[in-house]
């Protein structure tokens, strides 16, 4: 029933991804083309049909831009407007490893500046004599991977030593918080997917998938959050490492199943087989775009509404605004689980397909 | 195109992040709890597993006191009836006994009685011929002497044979 329920929603949700993905491509395509409008500058025009006696000035706020700035990945993390940490940079450069401070590629103004060959364009690091380097900064969402790392070490290595001291006994206070979630995921997901004979070996591997993605989207709601989960790289190698788990489990039922499906008329093969085969890639692609899709539009949607405040310049629209990007937020609570849910969800279910011994 | 191309340095801290994450949390996290979960579990389904059982053997158990106290019960029954019926008949048979006892004095009794009777019938003729022989010899005798006294005479023997 509860399987039902969510089945529903996600396949919503790819299609809420695939339009969200639709619009910025589209959009983008055509801020290269126009060089002016973005998502946000549609919404911005609608806000302007819909508040025609507002007058709004041409030295309008690019919110487009403070929106994808907000989203993206950065070489310092601002809270708010001149309160920011500069992050350490690592460049591997022609010449070696260089470590230096963010701050060092900005001047007072925030402008960007050279600073040892090197120079900040668009946010990312190039050299100025146009030579390759690899930046492996601890950037904003570095850090935030880190500390959620970090976050999920204390509490599960905690939530362990409660087992451990505890033994047998109920559970007790933060354990037992943990502990209906874990069940939940193992029981509801994992072995329900993979089945009793398996299910143990991937258990540890979907539980990290699970709270990971979880705290992450989580920590990405915070004011001044970063956006892991909503990072297309990030969100990747969850994928590819999926894709790996799976595959290398597979079984030969599986492989049967994709080179030759078994009751399946020979001369159908010849279309069957290539879907099968274009599907074990586009399965862990549709896991990345679904949860980069998800967590990034909430993003885009909550800094919309706030946005909206400085579009119309108005202070009456305020609360208005406030309420929705408050409803958005607690709708994106609600998605944080969810995506989690979902991603290790369809992991499991296609980890579950490759070690399934199916019989007809 | 920027938020949809993956950057290769977040790609190495993610895969390093989460790799060493994954290795952390196994070894000192899902080990020990997956184990005390599962066996926490085993303990618990082996209790309610051990609770059934002793709840059926209790089962049997009651069952078979059930079936003793009725075996019992219908043993001690049994035992009561034919104590009861060893009872009847011994009384019957004393009765009958005592009856037959009984019968034969009283017919003795009355064997005896005829006997007695028989003989006493017999000395009471002899008697009564003796006592007729002696009145007539008297009665004869006084005949000889007055007639008046003669007829007093009888009649007083007459009164005197009344008297037996």
């Amino acid at each position: 029933m509860i399987r039902k329920f969510f089945g529903k929603l996600y396949f919503s949700n790819i299609l809420a991804g695939l339009t969200f993905l639709a619009a910025t491509t589209f959009s983008y395509a055509q801020e290269h083309h126009t060089d002016s409008s973005s998502v946000v500058n549609e919404i911005e025009h609608e806000a302007e049909t819909v508040a025609k006696n507002i007058e709004v000035h041409e030295e309008k706020v690019d919110l487009g831009h403070m929106i994808m700035h907000h989203i993206g990945d950065d070489h310092k993390w601002e809270f708010a407007h001149g309160v920011a940490i500069y992050l350490p940079c690592i460049v591997k450069t022609e010449s070696g490893f260089q470590f230096f401070s963010a701050k060092n590629l900005e001047d007072e103004h925030g402008q960007p500046v050279e600073y040892n060959g090197l120079k900040l364009e668009h946010g990312k690091i190039h050299a100025v004599d146009g030579s390759h380097v690899l930046d492996l900064s601890i950037t904003k969402n570095v850090t935030s991977l880190l500390i959620s790392a970090v976050l999920l070490v204390l509490i599960f290595t905690s939530v362990a030593k409660a087992y451990t001291k505890r033994g047998m006994a109920a559970p007790k206070g933060f354990q037992s918080l943990i502990e209906p979630i874990i069940i939940f995921i193992r029981d509801e997901v994992v072995k329900a997917n993979i089945g009793e004979k398996h299910y143990r070996r991937f258990l540890p591997y979907l539980l990290t998938l699970f709270f990971f993605i979880w705290i992450n989207n989580m920590l990405g709601l915070l004011p001044g959050g970063a956006n892991v989960t909503g990072n297309i790289a990030v969100t990747m190698v969850l994928a590819v490492i999926t894709f790996l788990v799976t595959n290398l489990n597979g079984k030969s039922t599986y492989w049967g199943h994709i080179f030759a499906m078994p009751g399946v008329p020979k001369w159908l093969l010849v279309i069957l087989t290539p879907v099968e085969i274009i599907g074990i890639f586009t399965k862990p692609i549709s896991l990345m775009i679904r949860l980069f899709a998800n967590i990034t539009a909430g993003h885009i949607i909550m800094l919309s509404f706030i946005g909206l405040i400085f579009i119309l310049k108005m202070w009456a629209v305020t609360p208005v605004v406030t309420g929705f990007a408050v409803f958005m937020n607690v709708i994106e609570l609600l998605v944080a689980f969810l995506q989690a849910f979902i991603f290790t969800m369809l992991a499991s279910s296609y980890i579950g397909s490759a070690v399934e011994e199916h019989h007809h | 195109m920027e938020l949809l191309t993956p950057d290769l340095g977040l790609i190495v801290w993610q895969l390093v992040v989460f790799g060493v994450l994954f290795l952390v949390l196994a070894k000192f996290a899902w080990k020990p709890i997956i184990n005390s979960l599962h066996e926490r579990e085993q303990s618990i389904e082996d209790a309610i597993e051990l609770a059934a059982k002793t709840r059926q053997e209790m089962a049997e158990l009651k069952s078979g006191n059930e079936k003793l106290l009725a075996e019992t019960r219908a043993e001690r029954d049994s035992i009561l009836k034919e104590a009861k019926e060893a009872s009847d008949r011994m009384i019957a048979e004393a009765k009958t006994e005592a009856q037959k006892a009984a019968n034969h004095e009283i017919e003795k009794a009355r064997v005896s009685f005829e006997q007695e009777k028989t003989a006493a019938i017999a000395s009471l003729r002899r008697e009564a011929a003796t006592l007729s022989l002696d009145i007539a010899e008297k009665v004869l005798r006084n005949q000889l002497a007055d007639r008046n006294a003669q007829e007093k005479l009888v009649s007083d023997l007459l009164s005197d044979a009344k008297l037996n």
